[in-house]
């Protein structure tokens, strides 16, 4: 049975590193979902989350495979422990009549979000959360009143004492 | 203090400190400071090919034989893209070896400059691990690392790009004598529970069968492989590229495996109740179609690979880490228990396997006035005693090299198992004859893949490398027509060699020597003619049957215990 494994990944910040993630999962078909890398607070250190999903055996094999990659240090699949995810949305929207104005303040509201930039024909609101949560934000405004979305893809960290570290 | 030396002069200090005996390379633009400096000294030895995908070869060649890496210099561009085939040939064989490739300078990447490539890109899914060197400070390092990686764990090849600047700049000179990698720990020592776990399963088997590939002659491990089978008592059997590890000559081997593997074998592998997998990795050429593979058996798998476990088959007790110390571990728990050892002569399981044995599935027309390749492998073991280094190319010659010689050593028997090359022996015995000087090198190659790296005969006079090639002239592709023939309604679509040149001619041309065998009573006198040259080059092309097939062969879809055993055995099927 297909499940979402969220991986959290610490890698060497070498160029290149990132490609050869990226040609792993492209090369043995791996779904990839999504993709999110950046530095950590030690500098030759990136953490990298991947979103994919498979078969307890096609995910286990990934995680062999990530290992085997020369630049990776240490993984986690966070969708074996308990953990916190979480991923950010900007999202920019008509906000014409006064109406659909307020709706949009109302459910940004509701949702936690934050408008960040404000004209006379839209809104741009920034949302965090867990995937569900923004995907029901997408819904909740409509796809007629939607402009433009981007979306970071999860990170994620192990809850309570346990962390992914070098 | 340190010297202060350049680049170029780094590069050649830190092979001769890494003890590098041969770099196989061409000179190119990107390459010219590095090969002024090789010029000025004499330790390492440059062995110049006539192509890169020659020099990958025949550094695989050198690998393969001697279990050290071998290493690689060409140039940017093109140089970088002729080494791929042999770098992804020896990546799919884990086989160690370091590719020096040369880059433009540092300013001009990314511009599309003269003989520019991406070769990290275009190496990347083919490596263990590629390097760019981006400064001449890391040089040094960066190739210490390149052979750590190259040769430690499971062995493969690494990449090594240099921008020319890089070659031209100058820092102090220190080769570390040791690397540690945070992100690179390659296992090393078996779980002791599962050695236990292996040992109560391997006990209690009333079946049992012993599958060996490519690890355990990477890992060094045939003795303790051998030790460990001779006190079980247990049939055994290899896979193409596990030849050698285990004496051919002896009862308990049961000949190779997989699709054109042994009756014998490919029926104990089906009828097994316990499978001990060692160094393998269930090859699809090995298992046949999937869901039929070994029924009724649990799995033991040893390898120094974690993701080689559970990839293709389910395995039961799986042991990640070094072979030689779990094979070591395994049978000191063994012999510490009541086991007693599986007697040939009597045990039911010997029975049943001897019953297969007598269908004597190699058997192949004898007498015949024209030459059938099989026969030439047998006299070939006769006249070599044996005990040549045997290289080969793919196809039908290879199968029936790997079938009818008998390897008894590990590290005999060279050839590219995984990715399938032609244009491999050549080259490859190239490697192995500037290893190995004084010993007996065969290429045993057919005029389809011959060709594909002819070119190396240059070579091969420059140095004086004695090789002795066994071209197996069927004038077809063989392999392809075997196929062809059975699955395609004989439409030999283009599977034909039209216009093959007169390979003696060609041999001599080069400035070997050339000899056309066209009866089967003149193979053996011409291979003992060829060997007494030991210092020349001698090229035998043997015309033969035309028509001859590889036996036993499981077809696409079939399981183990469904082989075609001849030509009339598979009208039936």
């Amino acid at each position: 049975m297909k499940r979402r494994h969220t991986i959290a990944i610490l890698l060497e910040n070498e160029a290149g590193a990132l490609s050869r993630v990226a040609g792993l999962f492209s090369a043995r078909a791996y779904n990839i979902e999504s993709l999110t890398v950046a530095p950590t607070e030690v500098s030759s250190v990136s953490r990298m989350t991947v979103v994919t999903s498979g078969s307890p055996e096609i995910v286990e094999q990934i995680i062999k495979q990530l290992n085997k990659l020369v630049d990776v240090i240490k993984l986690v699949d966070l969708f074996e422990r308990p953990h916190i995810e979480r991923e950010l949305m900007l999202i920019k929207l008509h906000a014409l009549e006064q109406n659909q104005r307020e709706e949009l303040k109302r459910l940004s509201e509701i949702f936690s979000g934050t408008i960040v930039d404000i004209t006379n024909e839209n809104y741009t609101i920034e949302l965090t959360g867990p995937r569900e949560t923004l995907d029901d934000f997408v819904k909740a405004v409509g796809e007629s009143s939607i402009m433009e979305v981007a979306r970071s893809g999860s990170i994620g960290l192990l809850k309570g004492n346990k962390t992914l570290n070098i | 203090m340190a010297e202060i030396l350049r680049g170029a002069e780094i590069f050649v200090r830190s092979l001769i400190d890494e003890g590098v005996e041969f770099v196989f390379g061409y000179p190119g633009g990107a390459v010219l400071h590095i090969y002024d400096a090789l010029f000025q000294q004499d330790k390492v030895k440059h062995i110049l090919v006539r192509h890169e995908q020659g020099a990958t070869h025949a550094a695989d060649g050198y690998a393969r034989s001697t279990g050290r890496a071998g290493v690689v210099l060409v140039t940017s561009g093109p140089g970088a893209t002729n080494t791929v085939t042999g770098i992804a040939t020896a990546h799919m064989d884990s086989i160690p070896m370091v590719v020096f490739t040369g880059q433009v300078s540092t300013a001009l990447i990314g511009n599309d400059a003269f003989q520019e490539v991406d070769c990290i890109g275009i190496t990347r899914p083919c490596v263990k691990h590629n390097f760019l060197v981006e400064r001449v400070e890391d040089l040094a390092t960066t190739i210490k690392k390149a052979f750590f990686i190259a040769t430690s764990g499971r062995p493969g090849p690494v990449v090594v790009d240099i921008p020319k600047d890089i070659t031209a700049a100058s820092t102090e000179y220190i080769y570390p004598a040791q690397i540690s990698m945070r992100s690179y720990k390659p296992m090393t020592k078996g779980h002791t529970g599962q050695i236990k776990k292996a040992a109560e399963l391997i006990k209690n088997s009333e079946r049992p069968m012993v599958y060996t590939g490519g690890g355990v002659i990477l890992g060094n491990a045939s003795t303790e492989l051998t030790e460990l089978v001779r006190f079980l008592g247990y049939p055994i059997t290899n896979t193409l590229m596990g030849l050698g590890a285990y004496p051919s000559s002896d009862k308990q081997f049961v000949g190779m495996l997989g699709m054109h593997g042994t009756y014998e074998a490919n029926m104990a592998m089906h009828e097994c109740d316990v499978l001990i997998a060692i160094g393998a990795r269930f090859d699809d050429r090995v298992t046949g179609e999937l869901d039929k593979f070994c029924p009724d058996a649990r799995i033991i798998h040893i390898d120094i690979d974690p993701s080689s476990i559970s990839k293709n088959v389910k395995v039961d007790v799986p042991i990640v880490g070094c072979v030689s110390s779990i094979l070591k571990e395994l049978l000191d728990q063994i012999k510490q228990s009541d086991f007693m050892k599986m007697e040939i002569s009597s045990h039911p399981w010997w029975e049943q396997i001897d019953k297969w044995r007598k269908i004597e599935c190699l058997k192949y027309q004898k007498g015949t006035d024209v030459i059938k390749p099989q026969a030439v492998i047998e006299a070939l073991h006769q006249v070599t005693d044996g005990d040549a280094f045997v290289t080969s190319d793919v196809g039908q010659h290879q199968m029936w090299a790997a079938q009818f010689y008998g390897f008894d050593k590990p590290r005999r028997w060279i050839n590219s198992g995984g990715l399938g090359t032609m244009g491999f022996g050549l080259p490859a015995a190239m490697g192995v004859q500037l290893a190995f000087p004084k010993e007996k090198v065969a290429c045993v190659t057919g005029e389809a893949s011959f060709v594909m790296c002819v070119q190396e005969l240059s070579t091969c006079l420059q140095y004086g490398l004695p090789i002795k090639i066994i071209n197996l002239n069927n004038r077809y592709m063989g392999m392809v027509r075997q196929w062809q023939e059975f699955f395609y309604d004989r439409r030999y679509s283009h599977s034909y060699m039209d216009a093959l040149p007169d390979f003696v001619k060609l041999a001599e041309s080069f400035g070997h020597i050339g000899i056309r065998v066209e009866k089967s009573g003149d193979v053996k006198d011409a291979l003992e003619e060829a060997f007494l040259r030991q210092d020349r080059l001698v090229f035998l092309d043997f015309v033969t049957d035309q028509t001859e097939n590889v036996y036993p062969m499981i077809a696409a879809g079939k399981g183990q215990h469904e082989m075609h055993l001849s030509p009339q055995d598979r009208e039936l099927a």
